[in-house]
């Protein structure tokens, strides 16, 4: 047992320092995720720079642009950029998730058409999975295409799209035959968001933000070349997508421990007498807190080391999403009570992080999965639990019953 | 980076559980608590003589204790592995004081002389010992300790004492003129009272001390400091054993959702059931990479360790708490009786979680080293 990097990892942590250390910023702590205020064009030129230096497409096979290294090499670089300001944040969904399902599910020209450009950040993706009626339930997907001699017309509406606002392209799940059951009458575009039918409107979210999108699409014509899989595999690509997300998740964004535990050093604690950090209450309550970010920082740990041998990143990551999120919402939480009376005054200066952080908390246990989906994931895939008996199994899509 | 045990170790670990199917089953495990239970009418014996037998055979007492004092010399890392399988096998023995809490102490503050007097026999599986902090009810705290050392012989009573009723001897928590030193305590001729314990697969007693014969362990004055680190060795190896002990709840309790049906399915395919089951694999997660990482820092002998073994045994207690509990609701009334297993291991997670200190006092003794980590 050694926390060390292999001689290869320590070489190559050094190289991502100093290409780090020479293009970004420090970060601040607890702004909400790719929240507002990243300026596009020092995205697009910090990732191009990233690609030159090789730090784009790590894990990537070499014929496509990659460097063909394990996952653990991404994990490595993941863990220093994460240090800096969040300038990678418009590509992470396209070379996160969009891309390698292209590279993997695609053809070769698409291959060749998207691959360098979406590396090199010329080129934004988002990901056009879920609907109104289709959020965990993603297979339930309503939105439809239809054939129109060499192409596809598509009508319909998605939502929770992050970054369409700023995409080149987008993934688009859609529905090709309603006649076949659920998960069978699924097909995978590649659709161009730029195209007159597509129109994406900001969602406004509770903390004021506006991070994802609702796309409509109104008679969107999609060249069949565009097709990603075969018609009617369109689950399947889904998957692929879904499977890259696991690498992709992020560490806590938030205000944690530490930032509670140096408020409660200068706060008064509720019995009037001396600092709230000296309340025994909140001290059980800090050690849990510490427990639970240690776990978390921890069973990175492990997986690392099993990414170092040559494992792949399995359902067991939903962990961290869990724990992490729930935990900055009780700390949050935990710190505007502990402000007594003047905890609903939003703040400016490190305090404020704590208000701004409460309000983007919810989003951070439904987004990418919520608690109780990544829960099913972990009975399901991790113990073996059989799933829910299923009332859209061998139904075509049509008949299937719809609430609101 | 190369957080996890090493193959050899994982070895270890393997042939440690075949063993313990074998000889720690939980028809031995029964004879116990029956006995200790007064079901068959008579006292029984409070551990399984048999597999202590076994169990010093295999040489799993001296693991951690130099080859120069009789033992394997082997390291902390795998005597973490072994305790993580005793945990699961809920083993009726005294292996816990023996090993984590005497041995320990000696080899941490024991003199040569003192080493060599013990080390050996406990090696061999020819000496039980144990560890008596404890004087009654409420956190065990400097100020509280009544027992004391005079003119070499110690004074007073200690409350309960794990596997007190069958040790050969005892580590002795004791003040000695204005301070608190620790104390070694051959226990022949003390006199112990067998305690009726919420968990009666572990022996208990009160042992009271009248003029025995003791010699200290470590410097005078140094027994407070001395013993907490004793404890956190010992909450280190106790992780393991929660571990084992929760991974154990929660495979009984996702065999047996698989497998009873309700409302014509597997009780397994409610999310009721799914989401709890979710829980105490999540639990059992967090406790097991904290305690990874306090058996790293117990095997280099880092200064972490205090705040890492406060760590792993917060995770760890909650853990098998949580893990015993819900394992009994998961099998509903069935999971209520004797005859299912249940309730050894909701016996079991109590225990752990007090008998090195409770949850609540090692918080705080959390809390304190993150104070002094970061200090503004």
């Amino acid at each position: 047992m050694d926390f060390n990097d292999t001689p290869e990892e320590a070489k190559f942590r050094s190289e991502a320092r100093a290409f780090l250390d020479a293009n970004l910023k420090p970060k601040l702590r607890g702004r909400e995720p790719g929240g507002g205020g990243d300026e596009l064009a020092r995205s697009k030129a910090y990732q191009k720079k990233k690609a030159d230096a090789g730090f784009s497409g790590i894990t990537w096979p070499k014929e496509h642009g990659g460097r063909g290294l394990p996952a653990i090499f991404q994990v490595i670089f993941g863990q220093e950029e994460g240090k800096y300001e969040p300038l990678g944040g418009p590509f992470i969904i396209g070379l996160g998730m969009c891309v390698p399902t292209i590279i993997s599910m695609g053809t070769d020209a698409q291959r060749e058409r998207f691959v360098a450009k979406a590396l090199n950040g010329e080129e934004i993706w988002c990901q056009l999975f879920s609907e109104p009626s289709a959020g965990s339930d993603v297979a339930a997907a309503r939105t439809r295409a239809v054939k129109d001699g060499e192409d596809w017309i598509v009508n319909g509406q998605k939502v929770w799209t992050s970054g369409a606002h700023i995409s080149d392209w987008g993934l688009l799940l859609v529905r090709t035959d309603p006649e076949l059951p659920k998960h069978k009458g699924l097909t995978m575009f590649i659709v161009n968001m730029k195209d007159p039918g597509v129109e994406v409107r900001p969602i406004h979210q509770m903390s004021g933000g506006s991070n994802f999108n609702e796309v409509y699409f109104t008679d969107v014509r999609i060249a069949d070349a565009m097709r990603v899989g075969g018609v009617g595999e369109g689950w399947k690509v889904a998957l692929v997508t879904l499977m890259n997300e696991r690498l992709a998740v992020g560490g806590s964004p938030g205000p944690d421990y530490a930032e509670i535990l140096e408020l409660a050093r200068r706060l008064s604690g509720p019995s009037g007498q001396g600092a709230l950090l000296q309340d025994p209450a909140f001290r059980q309550k800090l050690a849990d807190w510490y427990v639970s970010a240690e776990g978390y920082k921890l069973g990175r740990f492990r997986t690392m080391t099993a990414l170092s041998k040559g494992g792949v990143p399995g359902p067991e990551s939903s962990i961290g999403k869990i724990i992490n999120a729930n935990r900055l919402q009780d700390i949050t939480n935990a710190a505007i009570e502990a402000q007594d009376h003047y905890g609903i005054v939003a703040q400016d200066g490190p305090d404020g992080v704590f208000g701004d952080a409460y309000l983007w908390a919810p989003g951070l246990r439904i987004a990418g999965g919520s608690d109780e989906i990544l829960k099913n994931i972990i009975a399901e895939r991790v113990l073996g639990l059989p799933q829910d008996p299923r009332a859209d199994k061998d139904v075509a899509f049509k008949d299937l019953p719809t609430g609101r | 980076m190369n957080f996890d045990f090493s193959d050899e170790q994982k070895q270890l670990k393997d042939e440690a559980r075949r063993f313990l199917a074998d000889k720690a089953s939980k028809s031995a495990l029964r004879k116990i608590l029956d006995g200790q239970s007064g079901l068959d009418g008579k006292a029984g014996a409070s551990y399984d003589k048999t597999l202590w037998k076994g169990v010093a055979e295999m040489g799993w007492l001296g693991a951690a204790i130099p080859e120069a004092h009789g033992g394997l010399g082997l390291g902390r890392l795998e005597l973490c592995v072994l305790a993580e399988e005793i945990g699961r096998s809920l083993a009726a023995v005294p292996f816990s004081s023996t090993v984590y809490f005497f041995a320990e102490a000696l080899l941490l503050a024991g003199s040569d002389a003192q080493k060599a007097a013990w080390l050996p026999k406990i090696a061999q599986g020819d000496a039980i010992g144990c560890f008596a902090i404890s004087e009654g009810p409420g956190a065990v705290s400097a100020s509280a300790i009544r027992c004391s050392y005079e003119n070499g012989a110690l004074n007073g009573v200690k409350t309960p004492v794990t596997d007190g009723d069958v040790a050969d001897a005892a580590i002795v928590l004791a003040k000695e003129g204005s301070g608190l030193s620790l104390f070694l305590a051959p226990l022949e001729g003390v006199a112990r009272e067998s305690l009726k314990t919420l968990e009666p697969t572990r022996g208990h007693a009160a042992l009271t001390f009248k003029n025995t014969k003791a010699e200290r362990i470590g410097e005078a004055g140094r027994g407070w400091e001395l013993a907490e680190a004793v404890l956190d060795r010992a909450a280190t190896l106790l992780a393991f054993e929660q571990v084992g002990g929760a991974q154990a709840c929660l495979e009984m309790a996702v065999d047996y959702a698989k497998n009873r049906y309700a409302f014509s399915r597997p009780i397994g395919s409610f999310q009721g059931i799914k989401h709890k089951l979710a829980d105490m694999y999540v639990n059992i997660e967090v406790a097991r990479s904290n305690a990874y990482y306090a058996a790293w820092a117990l095997s280099t002998e880092a200064p972490e360790l205090k705040l890492a073994a406060a760590a792993a045994r917060v995770a760890a207690c909650e853990a098998y708490h949580f893990a015993a509990k819900e394992n009994v609701q998961t099998h509903g009334g069935i999971g209520f009786t004797w005859e299912v297993d249940c309730h050894l291991f909701y016996r079991r997670a109590k225990l752990l979680a007090v008998q090195a200190g409770a949850p609540a006092v090692w918080k705080e003794k959390l809390v304190r080293q993150l104070e002094a980590k970061n200090a503004a």
